[in-house]
């Protein structure tokens, strides 16, 4: 069995009934691991225990014992979701040293669907970020070609995923960081609507924004991964009561007849003509597939680039006001701390522990939140976001799902947009509305560029339909010209 | 639109964070320039809106009111850079 391309379904079937076990899956992945991590620096933790925890699922498979959906498959988490016992730190000097007493929900759930943690996935510090180049840890690279970025902030994720240094990934989705790095890095990711994955035990960016999702190699595999992760949880009050659809069963092609719109005002931008082409041979193969296309307008798009990051940066400047250096995390050496002064404590250590990108986003949503300036800021982009949100459901009305592009160009070089904070923002032109009205997102692999970079395309479903657009990117899969291609890098 | 060095210094001091002068200059240039740009959203109506905080209609629930053990003292301290006996060590509070 080739690991590297074998399915979810076909990996944990195998490991059911001992035709490889679990020890073995996981031995091979942690092998590539310690082969391919050097060079692109994706994991920035392993998880010591996963060959025991492997061995004693293969004890419970030998006594025939119940395992889950996912028995035996390998996952690498992002770190920024809580694992208990094995290091979490968003990336972040001030969490560097903190380990979860707990697991996050997503985590508990893969591990009691019979999956095996390998380690923990780098990451933009705080998932702050589109190109993983603001870690603690260092940059990740793409596996395409090391001299770009993986995207991000779930650059990790999506790296390890290309190169299949994990079967799966989970990564997290506040602006676009599923979708844009899964799309630079010819992998797929799936932002699910707001409320259906539990955010308990993942370190809050925007929590009016957060989701996680997988980054997987198939649609299959991301609808299965759904399956397990997704679902209320008494731990979070904004995970939804919904009942969690059978998504991997019900998975086809068949489009005929679905309605798929395209924003009018996504066609102003300048696309690079690579995005255009690809854009352009999804739209005609579901034509051709019988799906109907037609143009949609939602002219407060051309807002959420303003919208997201003054709501995602006032929700960041309170949620990384916890990080103070008192219960744990990085603080700062001092002499005397008797003598120290409260604020001087939190300052120094708050000002050694967060990277730039981090300061300056806590910096910008403490000036839209601070007194004088809360109306003009983020209770006005609250407001627009309202008639966004009001704008998407009319257009789902008469639509099932929009296709757009997931960026306005391929991957980008290592460094070529770090020193303007503005022009990185404005990558996330096409992505942050998703976000901003709490719809599921999806980013499928579906062309390359002509330097060989891959390239996903976006689709959009109102909430709670999944399945539509997890249908939609199957038919598109399908016919992919990246289907079955992975980047050469041994 | 102009984000002066006295505005950096009342944000930084509000969001406890020690920023050095050099950093200083860096943010308000381009606080500057991302709020400039963002302010463009100033010119739409929203007379009566509502600000939208949760996008998704949550239904509501609420668990038992049970006590549970998960987790014990010393997994709850063992992350703390100092402490003493049972308790975080801080600087003088009051």
């Amino acid at each position: 069995m080739d690991l590297t391309q074998a399915s979810f379904k076909q990996v944990s079937e195998a490991v059911k009934t001992k035709k490889i076990s679990a020890t073995e899956v996981t031995k091979f992945f942690l092998n590539r691991v310690e082969q391919l991590n050097p060079k692109l620096n994706a994991y920035i933790a392993m998880n010591e225990a996963a060959l025991n925890e492997a061995a004693a699922l293969d004890v419970k498979i030998n006594k025939n014992e119940n395992v889950g959906p996912l028995a035996g498959v390998a996952f690498g988490i992002k770190d920024l979701l809580c694992t208990k016992n094995l290091r979490t730190t968003a990336a972040s000097k001030i969490l560097h040293n903190f380990i979860p007493p707990y697991d996050s929900t997503v985590v508990a759930r893969l591990k009691k669907s019979g999956a095996i943690i390998l380690g923990k996935l780098n990451l933009d510090e705080f998932a702050m970020g589109s190109s993983n180049e603001t870690s603690y840890f260092g940059k990740c690279y793409n596996p395409w070609n090391t001299a770009y970025v993986p995207g991000g902030s779930s650059g990790g994720s999506a790296s390890a995923q290309a190169s299949r240094m994990a079967m799966g990934t989970i990564g997290t989705d506040t602006g676009g960081s599923i979708r844009q790095p899964a799309s630079f890095c010819g992998v797929v990711g799936i932002k699910p609507t707001y409320g259906r994955v539990s955010r308990y035990g993942i370190i809050a960016y925007a929590s009016s924004l957060d989701q996680a999702g997988p980054i997987v190699s198939s649609v299959e595999d991301a609808a299965l991964t759904l399956e397990v992760i997704c679902g209320q949880d008494e731990n979070d009050s904004t995970s939804s009561t919904k009942k969690v659809p059978e998504f991997s069963k019900n998975l086809s092609t068949n489009v005929k007849g679905m309605k798929i719109g395209l924003v009018k005002e996504y066609q102003k931008g300048e696309l690079h003509p690579d995005i255009t082409k690809t854009y352009n041979l999804a739209i005609e193969e579901l034509k051709k597939a019988g799906a109907e296309i037609v143009e949609v307008s939602i002219p407060l798009t051309e807002f959420a680039v303003p919208m997201y990051y003054l709501i995602a940066a006032s929700e960041a400047s309170s949620n990384l006001a916890r990080y103070d250096g008192v219960k744990y995390g990085h603080r700062a050496e001092f002499n005397d701390l008797a003598s120290m002064s409260l604020e001087d404590f939190y300052s120094q250590t708050r000002g050694e522990g967060f990277g730039k990108e981090v300061k300056r986003r806590i910096m910008l949503g403490t000036y839209c939140l601070s007194s004088g300036y809360y109306d003009a800021y983020y209770n006005k982009a609250c407001q627009v976001r309202r008639l966004l949100r009001q704008q998407y459901l009319d257009v789902f009305k008469n639509c099932d799902a929009l296709l757009s592009p997931v960026t306005t160009s391929p991957a980008f070089k290592v460094g070529e947009r770090s020193t303007d904070p503005l022009k990185m923002y404005l990558n996330d032109i096409f992505t942050t509305s998703t976000n901003l009205a709490g719809l599921p997102g999806m980013s499928v692999p579906f062309g390359f560029s002509s330097d060989g970079l891959p390239i996903g395309v976006q689709l959009t479903g109102a909430h709670f339909e999944e399945q539509k657009i997890l249908n939609i990117a199957f038919a598109l899969e399908s016919i992919s010209e990246t289907k079955g291609r992975t980047p050469n890098v041994f | 639109m102009i984000i002066d060095q006295k505005t950096i210094e009342h944000i930084a001091k509000l969001a406890r964070l020690k920023v050095n002068a050099e950093d200083a200059v860096e943010y308000g240039e381009q606080l500057t320039k991302v709020l400039t740009h963002f302010q463009q959203i100033s010119a739409l109506d929203t007379t009566n809106i509502e600000p939208l905080v949760t996008p998704v209609d949550i239904e509501f629930f609420a668990r038992e009111d049970n006590v549970k053990q998960e987790n014990t003292t010393e997994e709850m301290l063992q992350n703390a850079p100092e402490k003493a006996g049972n308790l975080f060590k801080v600087p003088p509070v009051v």
